[in-house]
């Protein structure tokens, strides 16, 4: 296996050493750490701007900017984080180094277009980015373009409808690709149903990618086609419709919220069991709600229109199909916990991460809930309600669910290990601060604080400074989770090739893994959860 | 000062028992599953089990955390729906206000070229509000009403409440609208109804009068398009100075001069080639004979003498 000295293995991070040879490289591997880092970087600025938006809020009124400049923030800090981070976000990066590696594969089955994809990726960044500061001034419409507005607004709304339109087309190219590889190059002896969970959530997701981006893809289009062609699509000036155009966006836009949270469900299913020794409970009901999930999150995208003017009917039956989705959320939260019931459980900081998962996305699930039903939809709607609610779907549930991964998987990715005590310090931080964060959100929500205020009665006073407090814990911890990880990328202690004693493929190969993942293609012969000789030993 | 979650309107209730059962609920399941995770947690901890079980499904329990929750989801369904759909049913009779959205603030339109900034109602009256927007989208918000709907141009969205308290609530405008969007905040303030009548009659006339309903009636049927108001010649005379006025018509027998009033008024518009103004082609229009009804005629007729009288 070791064909070359003892001390330094050749291994995919230093087979080939430079810059170009990481722009240039087709392995999975490189170009799941390639959008790392990139995710990362912009992750960061939006946060930024999102701890900005904190401290405006602690007091009413002007604090540290005017309205434009809020009202641009929340638009960058939105375009950033759901079209950059969060959409490509689980399925870019752990995806890209791991589903080839977990199915027995060397690559994924096009690896040339899956750099083209995060060159595609990243010139879509840079247009976004760039429309933030094109003339002077950014675009101020929400990161969901509503017409007319943005058929009025500044003209920086064509170059962020460009950018968001070029992210489409890697998020199509990404899923085209993972469906490809799934369905071509698994391992001799990997049926379907000997797959880990994390490439199922992988499949359900890329499935939407293809058939959903499309949608949004067009829909831009034709508002580009109407600020400059003045085409009547949407502006009613024009003849258009601007609802038509909130549906069109929804369709697409409600479909990506399971783009970003299948995959981190996927994660955290491999956690459960690795760091409780013992198979996943109910592999089967698994595999077919994330599948569930992805074909009943098609037809729910009304939801987002209750008060738009949509007929009644539609409006109960939409609220009707956004109740049946809730099941299979509800369904993995059960087999997650059957999972380690039984088990001999070690609360390593992933499984602290992936725990905490299961806690935010629960509340998040259940706020949805309130959202879904028409009675109490028409209070929260478009509220700070509406805010903290995604916020625990998004970043508990995928934020958190990118943090696990990241703690499992570290010592596969780097050969090394951050160190443990500093993770949960940071982890504290996070928790708590998200809590305190966005919790009180959900109180001044249902009591009537609009979204999107720059300015606000001070009745709602203590609710925002308890929140912007949080923001301040919630950042601390961010700095210490990303220090750690940082830190120890050429600090860290050397990792075994399985320190969490996992039975999926990735952990049978040495840390960090080979160009090629494997010497010799392997045969698989049972399902991927089997645990021979369950490792019970506190280490 | 308002108490945010009091019930200022009939529609209140409703979603207040929508909010308290989902809420109730969501708190004793995230309760239920966070104990049980920490139970298992600490029952479960490495330190404790050296030998953990290996069992991977249960087809029962898979059914049972499939229908339960079904159930309960479908009773949270139930309540949503049966507090909202009083929402979209507007009893007869209801109180008519448009209110009209417009970058960066609300007006309210009582009729009669009566327009007030803040939303005045009689406590106890039903009143429905009709949502114009004068640019971009909008979304009238009253939480205290637990009333919500966006006021989308081109669109004719509504709502309706009775308020059943006293008192000054506020009306925040929840859909972005640009860079005052927080600053489109005002009052909905509800008297009695004696109280509400006086207001209303003190309200000053700032907006335009409703057209005559004959105008309403000309305007409707597109008249205008060739007969203009202001006596400019389009295709047909104008109408400026119409009634009583006298002019010279070709029949099929020769010129005559005719006086305008009621029944040459109604000859034109029932048999409009009988009797052509001179210098004005025959066969342009059409009889409306069916199309306009004969009490709609009348009131059109009621028109042309009103505007003859308001000017003497």
């Amino acid at each position: 296996m070791n064909n070359t000295s003892a001390t330094v293995p050749l291994n995919y991070l230093n087979h080939k050493t430079g810059l170009w040879s990481w722009l240039s490289s087709t392995d999975h591997k490189r170009i799941g750490l390639l959008y790392l880092y990139s995710i990362t970087i912009f992750f960061c600025v939006a946060a930024v701007l999102g701890l900005l938006m904190r401290i405006e809020k602690f007091a009413p009124g002007p604090t540290i900017m005017t309205a434009q400049t809020y009202n641009g923030m929340f638009t960058i800090h939105g375009i950033i984080m759901i079209f950059i981070v969060v959409i490509p976000g689980l399925a870019a990066v752990f995806g890209n180094i791991f589903l080839p590696i977990m199915i027995g594969a060397k690559d994924v089955a096009f690896p040339k277009l899956n750099l083209f994809s995060w060159y595609i990726y990243i010139t879509g960044a840079c247009l976004g980015l760039y429309s933030q500061f094109a003339n002077g001034h950014s675009p101020d419409t929400g990161w969901t373009f509503y017409v007319p507005y943005s058929a009025e607004a500044s003209s920086n709304v064509v170059i962020a409808l460009t950018a968001a339109f070029v992210l489409g087309f890697a998020s199509i190219l990404t899923g085209l690709n993972f469906i490809v590889t799934i369905h071509r190059l698994r391992a001799p002896g990997m049926t379907w149903f000997r797959m880990p969970l994390f490439p199922w959530s992988l499949y359900a997701t890329a499935w939407i990618q293809l058939l959903a981006t499309p949608i949004v893809g067009i829909t831009l289009l034709m508002v580009i086609a109407e600020r400059t062609l003045q085409i009547g699509f949407f502006d009613p000036t024009l003849g258009g419709d601007p609802v038509l155009y909130q549906h069109l966006f929804w369709i697409y836009s409600h479909p990506a919220v399971y783009v970003m949270i299948l995959p981190a469900m996927g994660v955290v299913t491999e956690i459960f069991p690795t760091f409780s020794q013992k198979p996943v409970f109910g592999y089967v009901p698994i595999v077919f709600s994330s599948l569930a999930i992805a074909l009943v999150g098609y037809f729910v995208w009304g939801h987002h229109m209750f008060t738009s003017g949509m007929s009644y009917e539609s409006r109960w039956f939409f609220s009707f199909l956004t109740f049946l989705v809730a099941i299979p959320s509800a369904i993995k939260v059960f087999n997650w916990l059957s999972t380690m019931y039984g088990g001999s459980v070690d609360l390593k900081p992933p499984l602290l991460y992936a725990i905490s998962f299961i806690f935010l996305f629960t509340i998040g699930g259940f706020t949805g809930l309130t959202l879904g039903s028409l009675a109490t939809n028409i209070q929260v709607h478009n509220t700070d309600f509406v805010v903290a609610h995604f916020h625990y779907i998004i970043f508990g549930g995928m934020g958190f669910g990118f943090f696990a991964g990241i703690h499992y998987w570290y010592p596969k990715i780097y050969g090394r290990m951050y160190n443990f005590k500093w993770a949960n310090i940071a982890w504290g931080f996070l928790f708590i601060g998200f809590n305190i964060l966005y919790f009180p959100l959900f109180i001044i929500g249902i009591q009537g604080m609009p979204r999107r205020y720059f300015d606000y009665d001070p009745k709602f006073q203590t609710g925002q400074m308890i929140s912007s407090v949080g923001a301040v814990i919630l950042v601390i911890g961010l700095i210490g989770m990303i220090s750690n990880l940082v830190y120890h990328v050429r600090r860290g202690a050397i990792a075994p090739a399985n320190p969490w004693h996992g039975v999926t493929l990735e952990w049978q190969i040495p840390s960090p893994p080979p160009h090629e993942n494997f010497d010799e293609v392997p045969v698989i012969t049972h399902g991927p959860y089997v645990f021979d000789n369950p490792h019970t030993k506190n280490d | 000062m308002e108490t945010y979650l009091a019930e200022g309107s009939n529609l209140a209730a409703g979603v207040d028992r929508a909010f308290i059962f989902i809420f109730a609920i969501s708190f004793i399941l995230t309760i239920a599953i966070s104990v049980l995770m920490i139970y298992i947690l600490i029952h479960f901890s490495r330190k404790k089990v050296k030998n953990p079980s290996q069992f991977s499904g249960n087809t029962k329990l898979e059914i049972a955390w499939t229908i339960i929750p079904l159930v309960i989801v479908m009773i949270m369904f139930y309540f949503g729906v049966k507090g909202f759909k009083p929402m979209r049913d507007v009893p007869p009779g209801a109180m008519k206000v448009t209110a009209i959205g417009r970058m960066w603030e609300w007006s309210f339109d009582y009729g009669n070229g009566k327009i007030a900034k803040q939303l005045v109602v009689p406590l106890n009256r039903n009143i429905r509000l009709d949502l114009f927007s004068a640019d971009v989208n909008h979304s009238l918000f009253i939480p205290a009403f637990r009333v919500k709907e966006d006021v989308v141009p081109g669109y004719n969205n509504y709502l309706w409440f009775k308020p059943i308290s006293k008192g000054e609530f506020d009306i925040f405008c929840s859909e972005y609208c640009g860079l005052a969007h927080s600053g489109m905040v005002t009052k909905a303030i509800v008297l009695d109804s004696l109280e509400f009548n006086k207001w209303l009659a003190d309200l000053k006339v700032t907006g335009n009068l409703p057209d005559h309903p004959g105008l309403a009636i000309i305007k409707a049927n597109a008249c205008i398009t060739c007969h203009s108001l202001d006596g400019a010649k389009i295709v047909g005379p104008s109408f400026k100075g119409l009634y009583g006025s006298k002019r010279i018509v070709v029949t099929a027998e020769g010129e005559k001069e005719v006086e305008a009033n009621d029944e040459y008024i109604k000859r034109s518009i029932n048999d409009p080639n009988v009797e052509v103004v001179k210098g004005f082609n025959k066969g342009l229009m059409k009889s409306y004979t069916g199309v306009i009804k004969p009490e709609d005629i009348d009131k059109i007729v009621d028109y042309f003498k009103s505007v003859i009288e308001t000017k003497k």
